[in-house]
Parts: C-alpha cells; sequence; structure tokens
C-alpha cells in the first residue's frame, strides 16, 4: 500500500514541481480567471443587486470554467517528448497515477479558486470573511467531484481528435449534480445560515464525489492503455 | 434472418398501436386529443431506459472480459436509447405547448432527461472521435459506466434542485388513476417500441459486426 500511495505522490509532486518551474498552466488560469470576472460584469451590469444574487452560480461558473482549461492540460502535458509512453510503462497498478493526477489537479483548482475569490471580493466590494469556514468545506466537496470527473475525461480525450470540444461536451453534463449541489450549498453559506440547512446537498456532494472517485479509480486502467 | 421477422413484427405492432392511439382510447374530457401523445411519449421514455440499462450492461460486460460483442451491444443500444430520448423530449415538448403553454419547462424529470439525453449524444460524439476500435470501445466503456453510474445522482439533484426553489409544482393536479382503455393502449404501444428497440439492435450489431470484419 505504501508503494501504490509513493507512486501517486510522485506523480502528483512530477506535475507541480513542473508547473512550478514553467508556471505555464497557473498564470494563464489566473489571467483567465481575472477575464471572467470583466466578461461577467459585463453581462450583468453595474447593479449590485444583480451580482449579488447570482453570486454561487457565478462563482461556480468561473470555477468550473477555469476547471476546463486545466483538467485538459493535466494529461495533454504528457502527449509532450513521449511522456505518456512513460506513463503506461511504469509499473504497479495505474489507477495510482489517476490519484496523482487528481491531486495535481485540485491543487491547481484550489488556488484558482482562491484567486478569483479574491479577485470577486476585490472588484465587487464583497466580504465573504464570515463565510469561510463554510464555503471552503462547499468549495473542497465540489472541486473534488469536478476534478474527479475532470481529471478521468481529461485523460480519455486527451487522446482523441477534436479534444477541446468533447472535453466539455463530455464534462458538463456530467458534472450538472456537482454543480447544482455546490450552487446551492455555497448560496446557504454566503447567506450567513448554518451550513446544516444544506446538509442534503453537502450529503449529495459526498456521493458523487465517492462514486466519481471509485469509477476513476476502477477504470483508469483501461483509459490509460488504450 | 430473425432480426428481419423482428422488423415485421415491430411494423405491426406499431400499426396496432396507431390504431389503438387513434381508434380504441377515448378522446380525454380535459386535454382532448392532446392527450394522444401519451402513447408516444410514455413507451418512448419506456424504451429510452430500457436502451440506457442495455448500453450498462455491454459496458460492464466490456471492461470485465474485452470481448468486442459486448462493445457492440453497447454501441447498438446507444444510438436507439438517444433515438427514443429525443422522442420523449420532442413529443413531451409539443405535448406542454397545449397543455402547460410553454414548449419547455425547467420541471424535474424534464430536466434531468434533457441532461441523459446531453450524457449519451456526448458518448456518441466521443466515439466518432476514436479511429482504432480496440481504443474505442475502452474509452466508450469508461464514460458510458460512469454515465450510468451518475443517473441516479443526476435524478435526486435535479429533483431537489426543483424542490427547493419551488415548491408547487406547475404540473396540476395529480393524474388520475388511468382508465383502462388507455392502459390497453399504452400497453401495445411499449410492446410496440420495445420491438422496435430490439429490432434496431439487432440490426445495428449486425452492422457494427460487419463493420469491424471489414475494417481489421
Amino acid at each position: 500500500m505504501s508503494g501504490y500511495v509513493r507512486r501517486a505522490w510522485m506523480v502528483a509532486w512530477k506535475d507541480v514541481l513542473s508547473e512550478r518551474r514553467s508556471k505555464e498552466s497557473l498564470n494563464a488560469l489566473v489571467f483567465f480567471s481575472l477575464l471572467l470576472l470583466f466578461v461577467f460584469q459585463f453581462a450583468l451590469g453595474p447593479e449590485r443587486t444583480r451580482v449579488e444574487a447570482a453570486l454561487p452560480g457565478l462563482l461556480w461558473l468561473a470555477f468550473i470554467l477555469s476547471g476546463l482549461l486545466a483538467f485538459g492540460r493535466a494529461f495533454l502535458i504528457e502527449r509532450e517528448n513521449d511522456c505518456w509512453e512513460g506513463l503506461v510503462l511504469s509499473p504497479g497498478d495505474k489507477s495510482a497515477i489517476y490519484l496523482g493526477k487528481l491531486a495535481g489537479n485540485l491543487l491547481v483548482m484550489l488556488v484558482v479558486e482562491v484567486v478569483l475569490l479574491v479577485l470577486f471580493a476585490v472588484f465587487f466590494a464583497l466580504d465573504f470573511t464570515p463565510a469561510l469556514p463554510a464555503l471552503a468545506a462547499v468549495l473542497a466537496l465540489g472541486t473534488l467531484g469536478l476534478a474527479a470527473v475532470g481529471t478521468l475525461f481529461g485523460a480519455i480525450t486527451a487522446q482523441v481528435r477534436a479534444r477541446e470540444v468533447l472535453l466539455p461536451v463530455l464534462l458538463l453534463p456530467a458534472v450538472v449534480p456537482v454543480l447544482l449541489a455546490s450552487v446551492s450549498a455555497t448560496q446557504t453559506a454566503l447567506s450567513g445560515q448554518p451550513l446544516a440547512e444544506a446538509a442534503q446537498w453537502l450529503k449529495l456532494l459526498a456521493a458523487a464525489d465517492l462514486v466519481y472517485l471509485v469509477v476513476g479509480v476502477l477504470t483508469f486502467e483501461f483509459v490509460l492503455e488504450g | 434472418m430473425a432480426a428481419r421477422a423482428l422488423g415485421w413484427l415491430a411494423v405491426l405492432a406499431l400499426i396496432a398501436g396507431l390504431g389503438a392511439a387513434f381508434g380504441y382510447a377515448p378522446r380525454e374530457v380535459v386535454q382532448g386529443n392532446v392527450r394522444r401523445i401519451m402513447c408516444l411519449l410514455l413507451p418512448g421514455v419506456l424504451t429510452a431506459l430500457l436502451a440506457f440499462a442495455v448500453v450498462f450492461v455491454g459496458r460492464v460486460g466490456y471492461v470485465l472480459t474485452e470481448g468486442q460483442v459486448w462493445d457492440r451491444l453497447a454501441l447498438a443500444a446507444a444510438e436507439p436509447g438517444v433515438l427514443f430520448t429525443g422522442i420523449t423530449i420532442v413529443s413531451g415538448s409539443i405535448w406542454g405547448k397545449p397543455t402547460w403553454g410553454t414548449w419547455w419547462t425547467w420541471d424535474a424529470r424534464l430536466t434531468s432527461t434533457a441532461v441523459l439525453f446531453l450524457v449519451y449524444v456526448g458518448y456518441l460524439l466521443l466515439r466518432g472521435m476514436v479511429d482504432d476500435p480496440d481504443r474505442r470501445a475502452r474509452v466508450a466503456a469508461v464514460v458510458g459506466i460512469l454515465g450510468a453510474a451518475n443517473i441516479p445522482i443526476v435524478h435526486f439533484s435535479v429533483k431537489w434542485w426543483r424542490a427547493l426553489h419551488q415548491p408547487s409544482t406547475i404540473l396540476g393536479p395529480e393524474p388520475s388513476p388511468i382508465a383502462a382503455p388507455i392502459a390497453a393502449t399504452l400497453l401495445v404501444n411499449w410492446i410496440a417500441f420495445t420491438l422496435l428497440f430490439a429490432y434496431l439492435l439487432a440490426a445495428r450489431m449486425q452492422i457494427a459486426r460487419l463493420e469491424d470484419t471489414h475494417a481489421g
């Protein structure tokens, strides 16, 4: 088991290291988030009430759009220099690679989400601090669900034609439950109500996360060998 | 040969279903003739669910055995499944316009059917993008299994989403217990649709087998 964890850790560590040195994805993602903010502002107009009413949806829209870019890239970088073959040839259970990639994606997504929250707070003059603990719990659960499916589908689309179009087409309908649950729970968290009000949604999120993780771990070997 | 017999059987059953829907089933008092669309809608959605269950069986079968026949079964079921879901959505829309006064509403059942439709359209799109049959079967298996495992989660999330936003349903009063002639008509149509699905499944599997043998 320790070998399994170590292999997953190596994959995640390799991705974080290459990202830290190249800063290819994260720089672009942060800039993309800033652009999204402008797009939202232009779409909704200057009225504050409209922004506040739509805030939970806007946040998750921004997360998922950034996620689409991040998940697509995670396996695309393995196509360069035949790294893919290296991954396929690595010994042991292939699902460790899935978990490693998932950890890398989660980290990138969480960084982007924190940046987005700060940007929203600054540009729309919002105060997230009272809702922060509840918000953190919702973000963690929701992002895990997004990333679990996104990592699996990212690995699939990395090896097919028209991958840029296919990833959103596959991912968006699949994560409808994650989106509905996360947006509702975020709404509860932001309105200052105790998170117990959204317990139903959090349970659904946890169940969805578990199902996606299990499917990912069990089927990943199929994706990689193709 | 068996497939052809199945096809003719489906044609006969469809004609009988059509006859029953227009000749035998009485005109509904409140909704009038519009109600007859139900003879298309209900069998359509039941057949679509059957088709997606077959897709799931094919996918799991492929993952366990890696036999190409399972992949062909899943493909052959997915295409009619999307077709029947499409029939359900379109006929529901046509029924909804005179009954609810709108083509589309974000009602729980409509929304989850639409999400199901989108999931399987994506699945078929993915299949079209991979040339190597072996790789195609593998990636389709993963997407198909996740899609099927997701169906209950989608169902509950959409249901709660509607329930939390809008407690009173716009669907109007509960449907009254179905009268016997209407139930019989629905049954005939359901059998007809299932036969049609079985025929399409058999024919599509045959085509897929021919494609595979000629390509490889």
